[in-house]
This record gives C-alpha cells, structure tokens and sequence, in this order.
C-alpha cells in the first residue's frame, strides 16, 4: 500500500546494483551501529535479499517491518529489538 | 611527452599492471613506478598450507623479492605512501631507509610522488580491534591470514592434544572466500593422519545462511562437511571473542565454546585509503565495475582487494583486473579507444577449492554466470598444486 513504502527510518542504506551478499551485509552492519529501538531501510535490486534479509532479522530477533516493492528494487525496513 | 605512471602496492595485482605496462609502453611513452612498503612478494595462497607443515616459511614458495619480478625499467621504490592528494596529483611517500637506491633526494625520508595515471592495488589489511575481545589477546587466537599467524597456528595444531576447535569468519569481506573452509577440510584431515580426530570435534561459524557465500558452491561442499562429521552454523555474526572463558559469541544471540579458535579477522582497505577519504567506511575504493577507474576521478584506477567490486577478493580477480587496467591506461595514453578482450572487466574469477584427501574443486565464474563447480577430484587439486609452484615464473610478470 503506497502509505507504507513511506516509513520513515533512522538510517537508509543503499545496496541497489550491489550483489549478494552485499545488501544483507550491509543491513547487518547497519543494524549493529544503530541504536536500541533505531529503525533501518535497505534499499536492494538482488533477488536473494528477499529470502535472506527477513530470515537474518528473524534469527536476530529483531523486528521486520516490511519489504516494499520499488520499481527494479526492494525496501526492507527493520527496527533494532535489543 | 612521457607520462608518469604510479602504482601503490606490490601484490599480484600491481605487479603484473606494471609489467604489462612496461612491456606495452615505450620509455618514451611512459615512466612507470612501482610503490610498495615491503620489498617482499608474498604469495598468500601458500599461507593455507604452513600449519599443516607442507610448506617450509622461509622457502621460496611463499615470498620473494618484489624487485626480481619487476621488469628492469619499472621504477621500484620501496616506501609506505603515508598521503594520497588527488587534488594535486601527488602522493607523500616514508621511504624505507637504507634499501631505495636513493638519488638526490640528499637523504631525505620523506618524499613526493607525482602522477598523471595512479593505480591503487593497496590490497586489504586484517583489522582484528573490528571484532571485540581479539585486540590485545593475540596468541590465545590463530589466524592464518600472514605468516606468523600461520607459524603460530602451526605450533598450537602440534600441540593440541583433543578438544574442540572452531574456526569462525569474522566479517565480510574478506581475501579467498574458499580459504576458511579449505582450511576445515585440511584440519579434518590431518587430524585423522595424527589419530586425532575421534578426539577432536569440529566447528565451522559463518555469517551468511549458508557456509559459502555462492549458493552453488555451499550446495557441494556442504554434503562433504557434513560426510566428515565437521558441524558447521549458519548466520553467525561473530561479535566478541571472550579469551578467558574461551567462548565465541554471535549478534544472533548464540555462543560457542572453543578450545582452540581459529578467526579469519575482520578486513578493511588500506590505512591511506581510510585516511585519504578516498575509500567507502570500510575503507574500499568506489569502482567502476567494468573500467575499473576509481568512482569520480579521472587517470584513478583500483584492483585488486582494494576495491568495492561485488567479487571475490582474490589473486584471480586481481589478475584479470590488471590486464583490463593496463590495456585501458595504454589505450588512455595513446588516445585509442580500448578494444578487444581485455577493454573491460567482466567480473572474472578463477580459483580452486581444496577439499582435503588430494582432492580440490574449481569454481569460474563472473558477474553474469556464477560458477557451476565440477565433483571435487585429484585432477583439480594436481592443478592447484602445480599453479602453486608455476606461479612465480609465470604470473607476476604478466606472462600469462
């Protein structure tokens, strides 16, 4: 819903055009310097990530948020649980 | 009007960009210098092997003069590049005292380069402070990334008695992908030639969700992991190493405990790179995937592991790189259009996975088509073997 693709963040990371496993390194190490209760968005055109980074932030426990489809790339947004 | 040519870094990847360069261009066309802080030559895939006692550390397989493999009209200047202005085309250079034929500078240290094309092939450096609790407690961690490292690891592997080892990545990226599990799989087997093994319980921690970041490769050699009895852990994120309790532990929330830790350290780009504001905030050089030119500036390229490339970072890659970054800069030179195989890179890697019992795998791949890795066998592992000893005659100077 076009409502949502507008969650505003803390911190966006851009991993358009990176490859696998750029994004969800990227996302990982971005949600290491955040703070507790900080909210993160990664931007990512690789198919992988849509697999990858909700099973990395479940495993993490910390919280998704969504993934929002963008024309040629995906949104994940997620928020630092602990 | 000759133009002036200034490499940083004496791995394979500046080496042979300066070799090919000198054999392309007329002294005329172009000075070529070489800057790297060593004077040694170090082929890192001989690391592997020296805490299996394979390779002797100071034989000739794993190090060698830089200046015997340059082409004898490469200027080689053996210094720490301390500075890099772009702005200016210049770079401040420490020199190493005493081993530069040094003339005119009145014996002064500190020197200035100046450079119409650079190439940066500044490589990687371990960064052991980016994951908690291995700064300061070196010796009761091993790493073979260098070889003290590799001769420390030696002695701990023949004095281990039985227990649990556990090898653990520590961040990504970082140099040779297939190394950490070539590593296990070499481990394991000496373990069983030492009749250690039945004594011995193996762990493999890896960051990503699965043990290879290439997804056809974790699907061949995950079976033989598992064949062997070595447990391995996905999505491990390493994130502090307690050396007195002896126990690793994850973002995800996990522990492990160890009697013998065996890390590959987190990586980053060179210092200068950091310092110089020239690299992303791991210190990696923005560039083109396929020119090879440093994002945003003009006669600047990168190779090598110095670069945020979405390959690995390898002595393959590196290699390919080079012979793109000098047919472009001879093509830049000479205001020619670069054509042919070598106008661009494609992504290339070529690199070779041990799986232990004299049995290795290949993996080719590049950007568009990722590697489809044959059954590991003798033949691939003879291959691996033979281009260790080939190498020194062969690819540093560009020969092939």
């Amino acid at each position: 819903m076009p409502e949502q693709t507008e969650i505003a963040v803390d911190k966006e990371i851009d991993a358009r055009g990176s490859f696998c496993p750029g994004p969800l390194m990227e996302l990982i190490r971005g949600m290491k310097a955040l703070p507790v209760g900080g909210t993160l968005a990664v931007l990512s055109s690789d198919p992988g990530s849509a697999k990858d980074i909700p099973a990395w932030i479940q495993k993490a426990r910390h919280e998704f948020l969504g993934a929002f489809p963008q024309d040629g790339y995906t949104r994940f947004v997620a928020r630092k649980a602990h | 009007m000759s133009r002036r040519i200034v490499i940083v870094g004496g791995g394979v990847g500046g080496t042979i960009t300066a070799n090919l360069l000198a054999r392309h261009l007329a002294p005329n066309e172009a000075e070529i210098t070489l800057i790297e802080s060593t004077g040694s030559h170090v082929y890192m895939p001989g690391w592997l092997y020296l805490p299996f006692n394979h390779v002797n550390a100071s034989g000739e397989q794993i190090v060698r003069r830089e200046r015997d493999l340059l082409a004898r009209h490469v200027h080689h200047v053996i210094g720490e590049v301390d500075g890099i202005d772009v702005a200016s085309h210049e770079l401040h250079v420490h020199l190493s005292a005493g081993r530069n034929e040094i003339v005119g500078t009145g014996g002064a240290l500190e020197a200035i380069y100046t450079y119409d094309y650079l190439v940066l092939a500044t490589g990687a450096r371990l960064v052991s402070s980016d994951l908690e609790g291995l700064d300061g407690t070196e010796g009761k961690w091993h790493h073979f990334y260098g070889t003290q490292g590799a001769l420390q690891l030696r002695h701990a592997l023949h004095e281990f008695a039985g227990g649990r080892i556990v090898i653990a990545v520590g961040g990504i990226p970082y140099r040779c992908p297939p190394a950490p599990l070539e590593f296990t799989f070499l481990l394991d087997e000496w373990l069983r030639k030492h009749n250690l093994r039945s004594k011995t319980q193996i762990e493999y921690l890896f960051p990503l969700p699965r043990v290879f970041p290439i997804e056809s490769v974790a699907e061949v050699v995950t079976p033989l992991l598992e064949e062997r009895g070595i447990d391995y852990s996905v999505f491990f994120n390493a994130e502090q190493v307690d050396t007195e309790r002896q126990i690793i532990s994850s973002l995800e929330g996990e522990e492990r405990p160890y009697d013998l830790l065996v890390v590959i350290p987190p990586h980053r780009g060179a210092k200068v790179i950091e310092d110089s504001g020239l690299g992303d905030e791991q210190g990696w050089l923005p560039t083109d995937r396929q020119t090879l030119e440093v994002k945003g500036l003009e006669g600047v390229y990168a190779l090598g592991d110095a670069t945020d490339l979405p390959v690995s970072k390898s002595g393959s890659a590196a290699h390919f790189e080079a012979k793109v970054v000098a047919h472009r800069l001879v093509a830049q030179i000479r205001g020619e259009q670069p054509h042919g195989q070598h106008a661009s890179y494609d992504g290339e890697v070529m690199c070779f996975l041990e799986t232990g019992n004299s049995q290795a795998t290949q993996l080719v791949f590049n950007y568009e088509h990722p590697p489809r890795p044959p059954r590991p066998s003798q033949y691939y592992h003879m291959e691996k073997q033979l281009f260790n000893r080939a190498y020194w005659y062969l690819v540093p100077q560009g020969l092939v």
